[in-house]
Parts: structure tokens; sequence; C-alpha cells
């Protein structure tokens, strides 16, 4: 399946994170060099506190690193502001998150318009209804996230993220807060929608099974990267 | 195993709730709530601090009304007694004594009220004495020396006397050394008094005047520290005897009293409203508190913690923080109005006596009251919270029926309020008017959302984001609805209404209002009189009759005393009345109940009267009043009651009876007019052509009244920055109410990729929504209130005034834009990595 020279999505150079504290500065990530081919998965491994959430935030241009850059799509994100990146996460980017973060006072429907709104996409409606729809969640559109069980909050925050088809996926913990058969479920759709949409996913976890489907894994320790491992995937394997 | 069993003792509640007071103010929980109280108290202090040490100054002024801070009066020279007593206790003490005598000069005799006074009197207030009849007046601190006179300028005008000239009083000479312009004191009755002869206490024996059996009127002046006087008049009191009474304030000037009445009335709307107001600020941010410790009171149950105990804990958690906020509050309370009285010393009253210390304990009251009061029904939600919230965020919190305890504060609060501003119907007016206009602002809040629901699919992206923004958060959209439109309410009821209405005080007395009463006019000289004013350009110069007359029955039982508890009406009863009479009511007067009669009336024995003077002389709708005047008794039907604007200076009459009825009797005819410095040039050309009329210059009380109104009006017009600093408490408040659900909720749209421009406008249009709303809301309870107010407790005429509508829209909108984009500065600025790291609020 992999044909021709593949396409370098993602390059993060020399990228470090400190912060200050009391007791001094405090060092979140030092010195990170990788790249991520388009189309690719990506897994971001460690423990708790490596750094991963960190790394996540700076690739996604939510955060912004004290040293070093991020290129996207040939992109450098330090090339612009938060309105900027803002723009590049409408046009581009979606997320998945841990604690899935719908918005409560929107129904789920209203959830996955949002990114279309802000996008400006023709449409937004008609998209949000065939997204759900495609998740399992086609009844229930119009509850609202506290009257979804777990992994249909996680599937609404997967429709959402999709809804403005990215070119790349975050994903922190997506199964995080999930049984390991939701979660599996959950794993499933993601890959799924991956490959249908040919979008580069990139997720930061400390779940095995979802690290062995990914096609490269990034190693976390303490803030430095340890391993950058790019031997296929069984998700590959799989679909080759 | 032996069970481990909890300490939850009062030690372990007094350790444990200072605990976590400290740790939630580290971790800055309790900043918002302790700003609200601590601007709270320091308000409620400052304005308390303020309006007392101004309200015991005007009633030091109005000492001056009397010329004392306590007079015993007495028809015996025995109540000079008193005066070693009075000194022995280190109070000031004066002497007067007043009778009627006949003075001789150029050789004619004229009728005098002679007063003579001991050196130091007054103790309160000053004589204004001239060289000329109506020439400029000064303010003087002396009093006649022996062997001079200081007499009235109608008295040099009907004996055609000048400066320098003598006069005989009994058998002694004396100098007429001074025209007397005002006697601070001059109470009584306008129409009766012949002119005044003041002269030096030293000098009346050898007059030979006071012989026994006269008629002599002995005053006691008493001045000093207020504690002192109140001790003093409590001691005496018990102790007077048969003939003696302490003369009240109220026996003053009845204009004055109005006057200073409306002071504290306007001092005491000002202060109400900003306790109101900080009780609103305090509400908001109590709520907040109590919903952000949700996750504790979770985890406190987890950890084992009863329902109880989770609620004593907080409770004295807020009782810690009460105390601490009262006392800071309590403390800035104390510099501010020093500040403030410094800064104003001069503008307001020369002498403001020094704080008491009772606004020190309103401040500490208000401040438990108030947190306990609010903070305690979204703390006592916190009990419901199931443990299971620590695993499940999304889990609520059931709904806990708290409309009890917040009656129990309404309750407190009343008579925290009342006990402050001392007046049952202004407290009640405002406290229901508020009440009625949150709940009104609730419903409509309440209606509004239910109406955006529907528009939300029918707008732009942005303007989306304000209606959703106002519509998925209905209870925090309730609560800052109604926080906003009661902040502006009570702004706008404070600037727009409270100039409306201190205008309408103001132009009670307008600057043409009359500054002499002509009495004593005969009934072949009421053309005369009603001529010599036309001919110089004096504006209404209808003179009233008046007819003296005695009550004598009341439905056909003779009138005694005995009959009568009350002084007032005791010694009404002892007095003549002035009746007049006349075919429409005057234009002062309002119908408080039955009717005006009509033409077909004329001629019958019908009777109207003050409404105050009814009620103190327990008289009701179709009793009859039977009158002696002049020999024959007429009995009267009472068929209407009147209040009187005693303030405009126009002549007015407790009583009125329907014309035809008394036109007969011996009449005399009153008037009272507005005369310019140059028409009161003429004035002794009135008084020679017309002898026996006498004029009274009431120029230098109005300019009393003006005095009182001004300083008052600059007293509310510095409340009311506290006011407003309460006002902006309460936006903050509201503000802040939801403050961290946007913070997250922003967070996730920007990590979707909403620009900051988007954000903005969508805070823009949902600030916009709710200050327009808020804003029309409020300008229209504002001017209902006011019309309220104006009505019922100012007695004013005041309509309601969309102008003040529409000012509290626009004001609304961009209060709250203002104010809500610059709250929500930080919400913006948020980083959006804090969707990766946070979770929901």
């Amino acid at each position: 399946m992999l044909t021709g020279r593949p396409r370098v999505f993602l390059e993060s150079r020399h990228l470090g994170k400190q912060v200050s504290t009391r007791e001094g500065t405090l060092a979140l990530l030092n010195d990170i060099n990788f790249t991520i081919n388009a189309g690719t998965s990506v897994a971001i491994l460690g423990a708790s506190g490596s750094g991963k959430t960190t790394l996540l935030g700076l690739l996604a241009g939510l955060d912004t690193p004290t040293q070093g850059e991020v290129i996207i799509d040939n992109h450098n994100l330090n090339d612009f502001d938060e309105d900027g990146r803002a723009a590049l996460r409408a046009e581009m980017v979606g997320f998945v998150f841990q604690n899935f973060q719908l918005l409560l006072g929107l129904t789920a429907l209203e959830n996955v318009m949002l990114p279309l709104e802000l996008a400006q996409a023709p449409h937004p409606r008609k998209t949000a209804e065939e997204l759900l729809k495609r998740v399992g969640l086609g009844e229930r559109i119009h509850h609202y996230p506290n009257q979804l069980s777990g992994g249909e909050q996680q599937r609404c925050a997967i429709a959402r993220a999709f809804s403005t088809q990215p070119r790349c996926l975050f994903a922190d913990e997506p199964t995080g807060n999930l049984d390991s058969e939701t979660g599996k479920r959950i794993i499933d759709l993601l890959f799924e929608l991956n490959v249908e949409q040919g979008t580069t996913l990139i997720v930061a976890t400390h779940d095995a099974k979802l690290s062995q489907l990914c096609e490269q894994r990034l190693r976390l320790d303490a803030g430095q990267l340890v391993t950058n491992d790019l031997t296929l995937g069984v998700a590959d394997t799989a679909h080759e | 195993m032996s069970k481990v069993r909890p300490d939850k003792g009062f030690l372990f509640l007094w350790k444990n709730s200072w605990r976590m007071l400290r740790r939630d103010w580290s971790g800055g929980e309790l900043n918002i709530l302790a700003i609200g109280l601590v601007i709270a108290v320091t308000s409620i202090t400052a304005v308390g601090f303020f309006t007392d040490r101004i309200e015991r100054g005007l009633n030091l002024q109005s000492a001056e009304l009397i010329g004392a801070d306590l007079v015993i009066t007495s028809a015996n020279p025995a109540v000079n007694n008193y005066i070693e007593g009075v000194r022995a206790n280190e109070l000031q003490v004066a002497t007067t004594q007043q009778f009627r005598s006949v003075a001789i000069g150029n050789n004619q005799p004229q009728l005098v009220e002679v007063k003579a006074v001991s050196e130091a009197y007054p103790l309160r207030g000053v004589l204004r004495v001239s060289d000329t009849p109506f020439g400029a007046d000064e303010a003087t601190i002396d009093t006649p020396s022996p062997g001079d006179v200081w007499v009235d300028a109608r008295f040099l005008q009907l004996l055609k006397l000048e400066m320098g000239d003598t006069i005989t009083l009994g058998a002694s000479t004396f100098t007429l050394r001074k025209v007397l312009r005002f006697e601070p004191d001059r109470g009584g009755d306008l129409f009766s008094i012949a002119p005044r002869v003041l002269m030096n206490y030293a000098d009346v024996e050898a007059t030979g005047l006071i012989g026994v059996g006269a008629l002599v009127s002995y005053r006691l002046l008493i001045s000093g520290l207020p504690e002192d006087i109140e001790n003093y008049q409590q001691t005496i009191s018990n102790k007077l005897r048969v003939g003696e009474r302490i003369l009240t304030l109220e026996e003053g000037r009845p204009e004055l009293n109005i006057a200073l009445d409306r002071a504290r009335q306007f001092l005491g709307l000002a202060a109400l409203i900003s306790v109101l107001l900080a009780g609103v600020a305090v509400a908001t941010v109590a709520y907040r508190f109590a919903s952000r410790h949700l996750d504790t009171s979770a985890m406190l149950r987890c950890l084992g913690a009863s329902q109880k105990t989770i609620i004593r804990l907080f409770g004295m958690e807020m009782l810690w923080l009460a105390l601490l906020a009262s006392t800071v509050g309590c403390l800035l309370g104390v510099l501010t109005q020093f500040v403030i009285t410094e800064l104003l010393d001069q503008l307001l009253i020369a002498k403001l006596p020094p704080p008491s210390f009772k606004a020190v304990f309103l401040g500490y009251a208000t401040g438990i009251v108030m947190l306990i009061g609010f903070a305690l029904p979204p703390l006592l939600s916190l009990r419901g919270v199931p443990p299971l919230r620590v695993l499940r965020k999304d889990i609520g919190v059931p709904a806990v029926s708290s409309w009890f305890v917040y009656l129990a504060v309404v309750v407190c609060m009343s008579l925290l309020l009342y006990w402050q501003i001392g007046d049952l119907k202004l407290v009640g007016i405002v406290l229901g008017g508020i009440i009625v206009t949150l709940m009104l602002l609730a419903f409509a809040a309440y209606l509004l959302i239910l109406l955006l629901n529907r528009l939300r699919g029918r707008v732009g992206v942005a303007w989306r984001f304000g209606l959703s923004n106002i519509s998925r958060r209905p209870a925090s959209s309730i609560i800052q609805i109604v926080a906003f439109g009661l902040g502006i309410t009570v702004l706008l009821l404070l600037s727009a209404v409270r100039s409306d209405l201190l205008d309408n005080w103001q132009r009670s007395l307008p600057p043409d209002a009359p500054n002499h009463f002509v009495i004593n006019v005969q009934p072949n000289q009421v053309e005369g009189v009603s001529a010599f004013f036309k001919k110089r350009g004096v504006a209404n110069t209808q003179l009233y009759p008046m007819v003296r007359a005695r009550m004598v029955k009341v439905n056909g039982n003779s009138v005694r005393t005995t009959d009568y508890d009350n002084a007032r009406a005791k010694r009404m009863i002892t007095r003549e009345f002035n009746l007049s009479w006349a075919e429409n009511m005057q234009a002062d007067n309002k119908l408080a109940s039955g009717r005006w009669w009509s033409r077909q009336d004329f001629g019958r024995p019908l009777l109207s009267l003050e409404a105050k003077l009814s009620a103190t002389l327990g008289l009701q709708l179709n009793d009859v009043v039977s009158y002696d005047v002049n020999g024959t008794v007429i009995d009267f039907t009472l068929i209407n009651l009147r209040n009187i604007e005693w303030d405009t200076f126009n002549i007015n009459f407790f009583t009125v009876v329907a014309p035809g009825v008394l036109e007969q009797y011996p009449a005399n005819w009153v008037t009272s007019v507005y005369l310019n410095p140059e028409q009161r040039q003429e004035l002794g050309q009135l008084v020679s052509e017309f002898p026996n009329v006498t004029l009274i210059d009431v120029e230098v009380i109005m300019q009393r009244v003006r005095d009182i109104m001004d300083r008052v009006s600059l007293a509310v017009e510095f409340i009311s920055l506290f006011t407003l600093m309460a006002g902006l408490a309460v936006l903050y408040a509201a503000i802040q109410s939801n403050q961290d659900e946007r913070r997250f909720e922003n967070a996730v749209l920007r990590t979707l990729g909403a620009s900051r421009k988007t954000l903005m406008m969508g805070l823009f249009a949902e600030f916009t929504l709710l200050g327009a709303l808020s804003g029309l809301l409020a300008g229209l309870s504002a001017t209902s209130l006011a019309w309220l107010l104006a009505k019922t407790v100012f007695i004013f005429e005041y309509s309601f005034d969309l102008g003040v509508v529409f000012i509290g829209v626009v004001s609304g909108t961009v209060i709250v834009v203002i104010a809500g984009l610059l709250g929500t500065r930080s919400v913006l600025a948020m980083p959006p990595i804090q969707s990766l790291r946070g979770g929901h609020p």
C-alpha cells in the first residue's frame, strides 16, 4: 500500500518546553526531533508525567514551545499567532480528548456542528447528522452529553473530530476513561475513520494494544525522546 | 477491632473549618467572595457612619430651631432653680422670659412681644441683625446690652422710629440699637404675633412689668454633648413640676421639620439601596463558591463525612470569612468616611459630631447575616452531593428547597435596615419593590431563554455562540440577568430617578416661593392691599379670610383636655383655630379622603381638615365638629381630609369650611407673597398705608430650608458613590459567576479552531442581549419604584418616565458589554492547551 516517496506531514525540530516554578525552571520537554509522514498513525508513549500531553499540545499548536519549532504541512507554527494557529486548526486538525470535552449545554448534534460552523463549512447540519449516524449515534443526535454513556460521548467526540475531514487528528488518551471493551470499539472506529479519510493520526497513550496498531511509536521518558520506532504496526499488516 | 470514631466536636469543626478557610484562601477560592463581602460591609459601614454623623449633624442644626438641645418651659420663674443642676452636669445654660406688653415710642402705644435673654442666648443657632429695617443683615453672637433693645423692622415702621431713638417699657427707657432680622427659636403661631422687642434679662426687673399674675413664659435653654443631654433629659423628665414641660423639636417650625424628615428619607434611601446591592453581589458570588465546592463535598462524603459534618464545616468556614471580611470592611468603612467627611467638611455641615459605634455593629451584623444567609442555601445543596460525583463529574446536585432560608435572610435584612433607617414604609416599599423586581427579572429571563432556544438555529455563527452561551447555561443566565437587572435598577434609581426626586423636592421651594406673610388685613383693606401688590408687579396676590373659633364639641359631646392623651391634641383644643373658607381647594393640597364641596354645598356647614391634625384629634369623616365662632356655636360636618405641603411656604389652613357660612363674622385676611429686593424696599409704604397690617419676613427660614436641601442633595450624591461601588461589585460578581464554565468552553472552542474574533463576537452578542434585556427591565422597574416612592413616601408628583427606560436599555447594554468584555478578558487569554489538561468545571 505504501507507494512512492512518503511525504513528511509534520516535523518537530529541537522542540523544548520549560516552565518556571517556585523551585526554579522545570524542563517538561528537551530537544525533541522527529518527522511524521502524511497518512500514518503515530503513538506517543510514556509514563504519566513523561511529557506526552505537553508534546501533543505543542504539535497541535495549542501551546507554544520555549525552544525549537513544529512544521505542519509546510507551515511553521512559530510564524503564527494564536488566532493564526486557531485558523490552521480549524482547517486541518481534529481532536479527541481523554475527558471527551463535549460542551454540556449543546446536544450531540450541536457539538458535532461546532467545528463545521467555525470553519464555515457548507451544510454543517447535514454533515454532522451523517457523521453521527456513521459512529452509531443516529438515534441520539438530540441528546445532551450527560444523557450519553462514556463510550457514546467519546463516539460523539470522534464524530466531532472527523467532521471537518481534518488532515491530522490528535487524540489524547482516547480510551483512558473507558472500559476495555468500549475502548476497543473506540479504537476500531478511530482507525476506520483514519483509513477512510486518509488522516494522519497522532495518539498520546499508554495503552499497549493501541500503540501496537500504530505505524510509528515515539517513547518519552522524563521529557526526552528515548525511542522513535518505525516498525510497521498491526494495523498496517492487517490492511496490507 | 476498635472502631475509629472521628471527633466531630466543636474543636474538630473549629480546627478543620479554619484549615479549610486557609486552604481555600491560598487556592484563590475565596477571593471573590471576600472582595464582594468587603465591598458590601465597607459601603454599609461608610454609609452608616456617614448618615449617622450627618443625621446627628442635622439634628444639631435642627436644635437651632429651639435655640438649644433641650428646653424646659414654665410659667413660673422657679424653673431657673434647675440652673445649678444643669451646670453641675457640665451643660451650658441660658435663660429667657417672654411676655406681652405695651411699648411707647413717638408717644404711641404698641402691643409687643418682649423677650428678655441672658448673655449665652442662643445656645444653638445665631441671631441675625441689621442697622436699617430692610438692609443687609449679619449674624451676631451678641445679645442686647443692658439699656438697649433690638426690635423688628415692623415695630420701627409702626411707630415711625429710627435706630438710636428711645422707647418706654413699664418703668424703664431703652435705646433702639439693632433691627432684629432673625431669631432661630421664634416658633409658634406666625399669625398672631406682635412685633418683637429683645432685651437683656437683667433689665426685666427694673421695668416692673412682671408682677404677680403676669403671664410670662420662662425658658431654660440647655446644650451639651448628646450623651450628657440624653442623661440629663432622662433625669429631669421625672422631676418636672406641674406646668413645666420639655419643649421638643416638633414644636419648632413645621416647614423645617418636614425638610429634615425628607433629608433622612433621602439618606435612608441611598443607604438602603447600597445594602441591597451588596446583598445581591454576595448572593451571586456565594452561589459560585458553592458550585465550585461540589467536588470537595463529594470527596469529603467519600472519605466518610456525614451530611451534617459537611454543612457544619462549610457553615463555620463561612462564619470565619464573614468575621474577617466584616472586620476589614468596617476598618475600610471608618477610613473612607473619615476621608470623605474631611473632603466635604466645609461643604456639608460645619461641624459633624464624631462617629458612633452603631455603624460598626451594623457592619458586622450585616456581614454575617448576608454571608451566612446568602451562602447557606447553596451550601445546603452541597450536603446532597452524591459521593459518586468523584467518579462521574457530570452528576449534578439535587435541588434543595431553600426558600425558607432566603425568607429568613430577607426578614433579618429588613430588621437590620429598619434599625438603620427607621422608616418602615420606605424599607417596605424598597424591599418589596426589589423582591417583585427580582421575581419579574427571573421570570423574564426564563422566557428569554426559552425564546433564544428557538432562535438558535437561525442566526450566524458568532450570534449563535452568543445565544447559545445564554441558553445553554440557563441557571447562570437567569442569575446574571437578575443580578445585572437589579444592579442597573438601583443605579437608575440613584442616578436618573434620584435627581428627579431631588429636583422635585427643590422645585417644591422655587426661587419665587412666597417670602413674606401679610396678616391682619381687615375686610375693607383687602382690595387696597391686593392693589398695592398688583401695582408693584407682585404675582398672585390672592388674600384668604380667617375667622377665629374654638372647638367646643365633637358629635355633640363637649371636648375636654382630659379626653386626650396626646399633648399636641390637648394644646390644640385650648387654642383658637383659624377657620378659612374657599370655593376650591388650594393647588398644593391633596385630598386624602372624602370629597371637596360643590356649588350646591355652599352655605352648608361643611368642614375640611388637614389629615394629620384630624388624626391627632381622633376625628373621622362625617363627625360633627362644633366651633364657637364669636359666641355662636356652629355644627360642621367633616367631609374631607387634606394633605398639605407645608414646605411650599404658601398660606395654608388646617381648617377650611364651605363658603357662605362664616362671611358674616369678623374676619382677618392673610396672604403670602414673593417680594424681590426692590419690592421689599417699598414695604414701608404698605405699613404706613395700612398701619394695622402685619408683615412677616420668612426669607431667612426659607434660606435654611434651601440650605438643608442643598446639603442633603450633596450627601446623597456622595453616598451614591458607594452604591455605585456595590453596583459594580454586582456586575463583577455576575460576570464571575460562570467564569469557570466559560473558561473551559472557550478553551475547547479555541482548540476546535475558533478565532479570538469569533469568540469575542460571541461574547459581545451575549452581553449585548443580556445588557439590553436587563436594562429594559431595570428601566421599567426603576421608574415604577420611583413613582411608588414619590407617591407614598416622599409625597411628590412623579410620572412614569419612558426616558428612564431608554436610559436603562442604553446604559444597561453599554455597561454590561464593557464590564462583560473586560471581565472575560482572562477567558479569551486562556491558552487552548487547558482543554487537554482540564475537565469540566
